[in-house]
């Protein structure tokens, strides 16, 4: 299994394949089902400052090769999370990534100060897809400069790497990935789900409670590919990329456009063994390829 | 132990108009209880994406079978009904948690009410509870005539009361008006249907014991998304509980109704 190690800022991934916040929870679930060690890394679900308990029901909708989400960032807190959630996943020889949100500068930078602490938490993934309260609920996201004074903040008092999530409800990503390495930001994930809107056939009104959903799952496949190409030949920093992955070959296409890891969302929730399936998978689909090791198929596109 | 099998289609027939009976055979079989559920892949595409949950309305160890009972609606669950008998089915399951069979006192009486396509977890709930010499008075309240299924197989287990929205079969009205009528005699009540129907329960009963299995919109289906979140009510220490995880059933008064 070694062709598929990859080395990133603070992660040692035995294979490049990790599911990602808020589809894994923070993996009591999936690891009744099987080994968690077997993953790459893990994405924990977002964690706030508060408890949050998130939105009304229905906080989900389906669409065609997709879903709309409305969680609302429900999590139990970042004490509950240091005290519960963090520890029981040190049974399991997985690095952590930490999924940090927040509404002010000043939230996420109590998170990511104390989660980055735990033993397993190797690398924060800034969730800047959250409305920023102080300047008018316009998400962090959005602006480069936001974006940027944002990850300086954190990368002051985080003493892992600091990864940051961009959102694609932006005119330019290139931009905002550019501001955010500017920030000093170690790599990049992304992207988030796209901002989206299902109607009921017969009331004519939003299915989600909350009006508006995120959309993930296969139908962003595409849209997210060409996010990663663009900014991969933008940055220096590595990608990890993610939107509509469920097998091997999507895996391949992420990595060929620039990615160097995959993280996995919707499709867990379509067939939870996912992940250990698409690593199991890799090892054939390089041999097709004719590639020793799965690093050489990183930013293929481009050569 | 919740597992993913392929489970082949032993049976399947429309036993009212668009209520399908779907029996399939597999392993999981062996762990599941009344008031639990599955999580069905209904095709091996994208479409429709998300699994469809649907309850268990009959187990038997015995030969290894599970029979489910459900409305073909949407998408989804239209496209379940077209399997075949020897197609192979993606279930995840048995999920959640089921009624408590055991706190019903032996040799009393329980009430089961049902709502449309609530009514199939009592099925097995009801065989349980007979086993363990517990009588069952049984009320179900359907739409329509057309759409009423298993008359027969619940009269075995119990005094069986339909009603109809329409008045087509049974009494009309709501299950809660036969009730009034009805005053049954009982230790313990258990529920499955449509919001309404189960809070007017809880207030129908605020002095009995009561299990009330509820219905919400799923992504995971195992607990990890917080898709299924339901308020709580003051009386308990938790803030929300998880449909699919902490549920489906809850004691009465767990969730806000
Ligand atoms: C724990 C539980 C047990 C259930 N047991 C039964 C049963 O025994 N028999 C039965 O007929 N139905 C049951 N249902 C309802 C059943 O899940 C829905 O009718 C079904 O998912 C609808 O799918 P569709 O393809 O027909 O509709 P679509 O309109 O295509 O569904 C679109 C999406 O909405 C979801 N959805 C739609 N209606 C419901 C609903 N009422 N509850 C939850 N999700 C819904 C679907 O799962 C899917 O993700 C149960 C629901 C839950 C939560
Ligand atoms: C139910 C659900 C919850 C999510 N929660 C979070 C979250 O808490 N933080 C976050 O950064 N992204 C969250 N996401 C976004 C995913 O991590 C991922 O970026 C997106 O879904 C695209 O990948 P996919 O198509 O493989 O799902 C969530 C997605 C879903 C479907
Ligand atoms: S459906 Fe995912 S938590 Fe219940």
């Amino acid at each position: 299994m070694r062709r598929l190690t990859i080395q990133l800022p603070g992660l040692e991934l035995k294979n490049p394949i990790m599911p990602a916040s808020g589809c894994f929870g923070f993996g009591k679930e999936y690891g009744g089902l099987y080994d968690l060690s077997k993953l790459g890394a893990i994405m924990i679900k977002a964690t706030t400052v508060e408890t949050r308990l998130g939105n009304p029901t229905p906080r989900v909708a389906e669409t065609p090769a997709g879903m709309l989400n409305a969680i609302g960032l429900q999590n139990p807190g970042l004490e509950k999370v240091m005290a519960n959630e963090l520890p029981w996943l040190e049974r399991f020889d997985v690095p952590i990534i930490a999924n940090v949100a927040g509404t002010t500068t000043e939230d996420y930078v109590e998170v990511a100060k104390k989660i980055s602490t735990a033993p397993n938490v190797k690398a924060l993934e800034l969730n800047i897809s959250c409305p920023n309260v102080k300047h008018g609920g316009i998400t962090f996201g959005t602006d480069p400069v936001v974006a940027r004074e944002l990850v300086e903040a954190v990368k002051a008092v985080s003493t892992v790497p600091v990864y940051v999530k961009l959102s694609p409800n932006v005119t330019d990503i290139v931009e905002i990935a550019k501001a955010v390495e500017a920030g000093g930001a170690d790599g990049i994930t992304m992207i988030n789900t796209l901002i989206g809107m299902r109607l009921d056939e017969r009331t004519g009104k939003p299915v989600i409670a909350n009006g508006t959903g995120g959309l993930s799952g296969p139908a962003v496949k595409p849209v997210a590919i060409r996010m990663v190409y663009d900014v991969y030949k933008a940055v220096s920093i590595p990608i990890i990329g993610m939107g509509g992955v469920s097998c091997a070959q999507d895996v391949i296409d992420f990595m060929s456009a620039g990615a160097s890891a995959v993280a996995v969302g919707t499709a867990n929730f379509v067939d939870p063994f996912v992940c250990p399936n698409i690593i199991d998978a890799l090892p054939a689909k390089l041999e097709e390829l004719g590639v020793k090791h799965i690093k050489e198929i990183i930013g293929r596109s481009h050569r | 132990m919740i597992q993913q099998e392929r489970m082949i289609v032993v049976r399947q027939s429309e036993i009212a108009h668009h209520i399908f009976e779907l029996t399939l055979q597999g392993q999981i079989v062996q762990d599941m209880n009344p008031g639990q559920f599955v999580h069905i892949r209904v095709s091996e595409t994208f479409e429709p994406l998300l699994r469809r949950p649907i309850s268990i309305a009959n187990i038997d160890k015995e030969t290894g079978e599970v029979t489910l009972i459900y409305r073909a609606e949407g998408r989804g669950t239209k496209l379940l009904s077209q399997k075949q008998v020897g197609d192979e089915v993606d279930v995840l399951g048995p999920l959640g948690n089921g009624f408590s069979v055991e706190t019903a006192p032996e040799g009393g009486t329980a009430l089961l009410v049902g709502g449309g396509i609530g009514v199939p977890p009592l099925y097995e709930l009801a065989k349980q509870l007979n086993a363990r010499g517990i009588r069952t008075i049984q009320v179900f309240g359907f739409a329509t005539e057309e759409v009423t299924f298993y008359e027969e197989q619940f009269s075995t287990l119990g005094d069986t009361h339909f009603v109809t929205v329409d008045g087509t079969k049974g009494t009309k009205g709501f299950v809660t008006d036969l009730l009034e009528e009805l005053k049954p005699e009982f230790d313990v009540f258990y529920a499955c249907g449509p919001m309404p129907m189960l809070r007017a329960l809880e207030q129908f009963y605020p002095n009995k014991e009561g299990y009330l299995s509820f219905e919400e919109r799923m992504g995971c289906g195992i607990g990890a998304c917080f898709a299924c979140v339901c308020k709580t009510t003051d009386s308990t220490d938790k803030d929300y509980v998880k449909v699919c995880s902490d549920g489906p059933v809850f004691p009465k008064g767990v969730v806000q109704l």
